[in-house]
């Protein structure tokens, strides 16, 4: 294979592509436009279907109902836009029918601005819709790691018949960097359950209500019992510098790869600093974390928002190290020295007193 | 070894190819390489920059607080970035379009980009001017990486334009040497 | 010399193969039991049952998805022609249809019918109007009649605060994605009658891929509007056949062809 110079947006819409992906419905917001663009004209060619819809909240909807025919299908669209497809991912998630949505993350709250951002962590790991579950989130930091996350997307999402999303931020959207795309795959077959007309046999029906609490009970069941089977299986994460790490740095998407720069000149100034950078949200690495933090004395968590997946670092450190928070917010992204300055003082504080 | 360059100009002035040109010489003499646009609200301004890193190691970020070299194009880039190049490092400037009113603290190369490429047929060929003239002087890429990049990537329905770009890269190299080397 | 007299029973009515053999929670007297007889009916007939698939709404149809045999999902409130426009473009052969009430569609999913129709869409919409949210217990929908009494307009509805009833069928009628929008009425038995006959038609457009359909049906809701199913069934009548004149708003050159083939 030969790598090229593509674009994050670009990228992600090719590699879905590749996957077999045979629907797509969006609705244009910066930063991610780029994608819902490259998706009208290429699947356009490959006779699959493109769908400019008329608001996010119809194109999730879109996605649900072309899922229910058990085809791959996907969304993009950019924090406030998201934002307006949650009540739809909740249906598709107690529905049980796979979909992938692209979150390119840019500042907030509010209207906030088209800058790159990691406001939405509460948002796709949480609260993706009302209630009890949680979607399957991974968190490319790269613009080859974005091809690979999408092609896991399809595959998690199908292998799970849940919602993966793929979070990722506008500089990841909007960057330029050399790749390498997958073999084009075959498109796959409709699963039994799907919608396509009750030929020769009972039909399928496909519904998130339940009148009655004990059936509503066993249907949250069944979501739970995903999740932990989820959980139990999916966790990733990559790993630098960390075997005799003192101070353990943490973070996902481009502060986790900005975070690696800063590590690394600490590194150089003699700092027994590591990086461990989840790549799913959701399941968050708990276990690798929890592993990490009985060898490490502190853990830095970098994020670009007021503190989010400081709550899972928290939760999956147990309290056996001090936790501390780094942020910028409103689309601010923190630059490399910036961050070295942070870890160099937190070293010397908690993990080398004097 | 890592660089980083900011271009910046109107839009129009082919300051995004110019960035990707040099990212895909970069790409194909093995480096990590990163090119992100400016996609905010700036862009609406009728100008538009991008930033372009060169490195032996995997970058972490694609924008840095001050770039190593900046190629501005037009006098709005010239205020905003002439005083914001690192230390050590480089301004690049089209002394067609530009008044060169600042003393920035880094050397400064002044090419007439734009009349250049005006004399070539083709006022488009102004950011080939400024690209060859920067890698003259400082040799990150040989310009020879810059023509075989034009020959790889560009797109088919620009493939005319390749002999007048080579003639455009060329062009820009002989003012570079000549602004260079010879006494101010 | 006497013959033996063999008594041959024919069924002069039964159940539409596409209606599935459940008791449905509808209220006594509601006509929603007739629009889904007609619907299973016109689809037997047209031998649709299974290559269909129904997008059931959120209001009193919730479960319609599971009162005909066939394939069929759940929207979230409003958005079933967002649902059935993803079914149908990925499997345009079959016949895709959306059946929801007054609430669901003129109200909160106002903008998703708009626009399915608008891009002319080929699924057909059973639009089922008694001028009420059934499901919720009666407050005012955007079809409540000027002066209705409901829950949440318990003086009657002032259109000067609450606005003026939306008249579906000529809001889309001027579409052009649209090829068949009528409104026929469920209050007799010769309504009824040419209500079925506008469901054939509007599946048969969808079949011949000529755009959006729409067939809105003047229903009942004794219970929330307080009167037996007989007095309903008066009230359609006497007060929503005025300001909803049943007719055909938009039959494009496209559908008349489908029609008559």
């Amino acid at each position: 294979m030969t790598r090229e110079l593509l674009k994050g947006n670009v990228a992600i819409g090719e590699a879905a592509i590749r996957a077999g992906v045979q629907a797509y419905f969006g609705y244009p917001i910066t930063p991610q436009t780029e994608l819902l663009e490259y998706m009208a004209w290429r699947m356009a060619d490959l006779g699959r279907v493109f769908l400019q819809a008329e608001s996010e909240i119809a194109a999730i909807n879109m996605v649900y109902g072309a899922a229910c025919t058990g085809a791959r299908v996907m969304t993009s669209s950019s924090s406030p836009g998201f934002s307006l497809m949650q009540e739809g991912l909740s249906y598709i998630a107690a529905s049980d029918v796979p979909a992938v949505v692209v979150d390119m993350m840019r500042g907030g709250p509010g209207l906030g601005n088209i800058l790159p951002s990691q406001g939405d962590y509460f948002q796709v790991t949480r609260s993706a819709g009302h209630g009890d579950y949680r979607p399957i989130v991974l968190a490319p930091a790269s613009v080859q790691e974005a091809i690979d996350l999408t092609m896991l997307a399809f595959d998690l999402a199908d292998r799970y018949r849940h919602v993966v999303i793929l979070a990722a931020d506008g500089q990841i959207g909007q960057m330029m960097e050399p790749a390498e795309l997958p073999p084009m795959q075959p498109l796959t077959a409709a699963p039994p359950w799907a919608l396509r007309g009750a030929q020769g046999r009972a039909p399928n029906r496909i519904s998130s209500l339940y009148m009655h609490a004990e059936s509503a009970e066993a249907a949250n069941r069944r979501i739970q019992s995903r999740l932990s089977q989820i959980r139990q299986y999916e966790q990733r994460s990559l790993e630098y510098a960390t075997e005799d790490a003192e101070l353990l740095v943490t973070g996902y998407g481009t502060a986790g790869r900005i975070a690696l720069s800063a590590v690394q000149a600490a590194r150089e100034q003699g700092l027994k600093v590591g990086l461990l950078r989840p790549l799913t949200l959701f399941p968050f690495p708990e276990e690798r974390l929890s592993v990490l933090a009985d060898r490490v004395q502190a853990c830095l968590v970098v994020e670009m928002n007021a503190g989010q997946m400081l709550d899972d670092v928290r939760l999956a450190v147990g309290g056996q190290i001090p936790v501390e928070f780094y942020g910028r917010m409103g689309g601010v992204v923190p630059m490399p020295d910036e961050l070295l300055t942070v870890i160099s003082r937190m070293y010397r504080r908690v993990a080398a007193p004097a | 070894m890592q660089d980083s360059f900011l271009f910046s100009g109107f839009g129009g002035q082919g300051v995004m190819f110019a960035g990707q040109l040099l990212a895909y010489a970069g790409m194909d003499a093995g480096y990590h390489v990163t090119w992100i646009p400016s996609y905010g609200p700036e862009m609406r301004g009728g100008t538009a920059h991008c930033f372009v890193i060169l490195s032996d190691q995997a970058i972490g970020s694609p924008v840095l607080p001050r770039p190593a070299v900046a190629l501005v194009f037009n006098q709005p880039s010239y205020e905003k970035y002439a005083g914001q190049v690192a230390p050590g490092g480089l301004l690049v400037f089209n002394s067609s379009l530009i008044t060169a009113d600042q003393s920035p603290s880094v050397p400064t190369l002044a090419i007439p980009a734009t009349a250049t490429a005006h004399g070539l047929g083709d006022a488009r060929l102004m950011n080939m001017v400024m690209l060859s003239a920067l890698l003259t002087v400082r040799p990150v890429l040989p310009v020879s990486a810059l023509e075989a990049a034009l020959a790889a990537h560009l797109p088919a329905h620009r493939r005319s334009l390749l002999a007048a770009n080579v003639q455009a890269l060329a062009a820009g190299a002989a003012l570079a040497r000549e602004a260079w080397l010879s006494p101010a | 010399m006497l013959q033996e007299i063999t008594p041959v029973m024919l069924p002069v009515y039964e159940r539409p193969a596409a209606l599935a053999g459940v008791h449905t929670h509808y209220c006594p007297g509601c006509t929603h039991g007739i629009a889904h007889r007609l619907v299973a009916e016109a689809l037997d007939e047209l031998g649709l049952r299974e290559q269909t698939i129904m997008v059931a709404p959120v209001g009193c149809a919730v479960f319609a998805y599971q009162y005909f045999e066939m394939d069929g999902c759940e929207a979230a409130h409003g958005r079933a022609p967002a649902m059935a426009t993803g079914i149908k473009r990925l499997l345009p052969d079959r016949t895709v249809l959306t059946y929801q009430g007054d609430g669901d569609l003129a109200s909160i999913g106002i903008a998703e019918l708009i626009h399915a129709a608008a891009r002319g869409e080929p699924f057909t919409t059973i639009f089922v109007n008694n001028a009420i949210y059934g499901m919720t217990g009666g407050q005012m929908s955007p079809e409540s009649l000027e002066g209705q009494r409901t829950s949440s307009t318990p003086g009657g509805r002032d259109v000067q605060r609450t606005g003026f009833p939306l008249k579906v069928c000529e809001l889309i009628a001027g579409l052009e994605g649209t090829a068949y929008v009528v409104r026929r009425s469920l209050h007799d038995v010769a309504s009824i009658r040419k209500a079925k006959k506008a469901i054939v038609t509007a599946l048969k457009v969808q079949q011949a891929g000529a755009g959006f359909s729409l067939v809105e049906l003047l229903s009942t809701c004794p219970t929330n509007w307080g009167l037996t199913p007989a007095d309903a069934l008066t009230w359609v009548e006497e007060h929503m056949l005025p300001q909803y004149p049943v007719g055909d708003y938009k039959v494009s050159a496209a559908a008349l062809r489908a029609a008559a083939g």
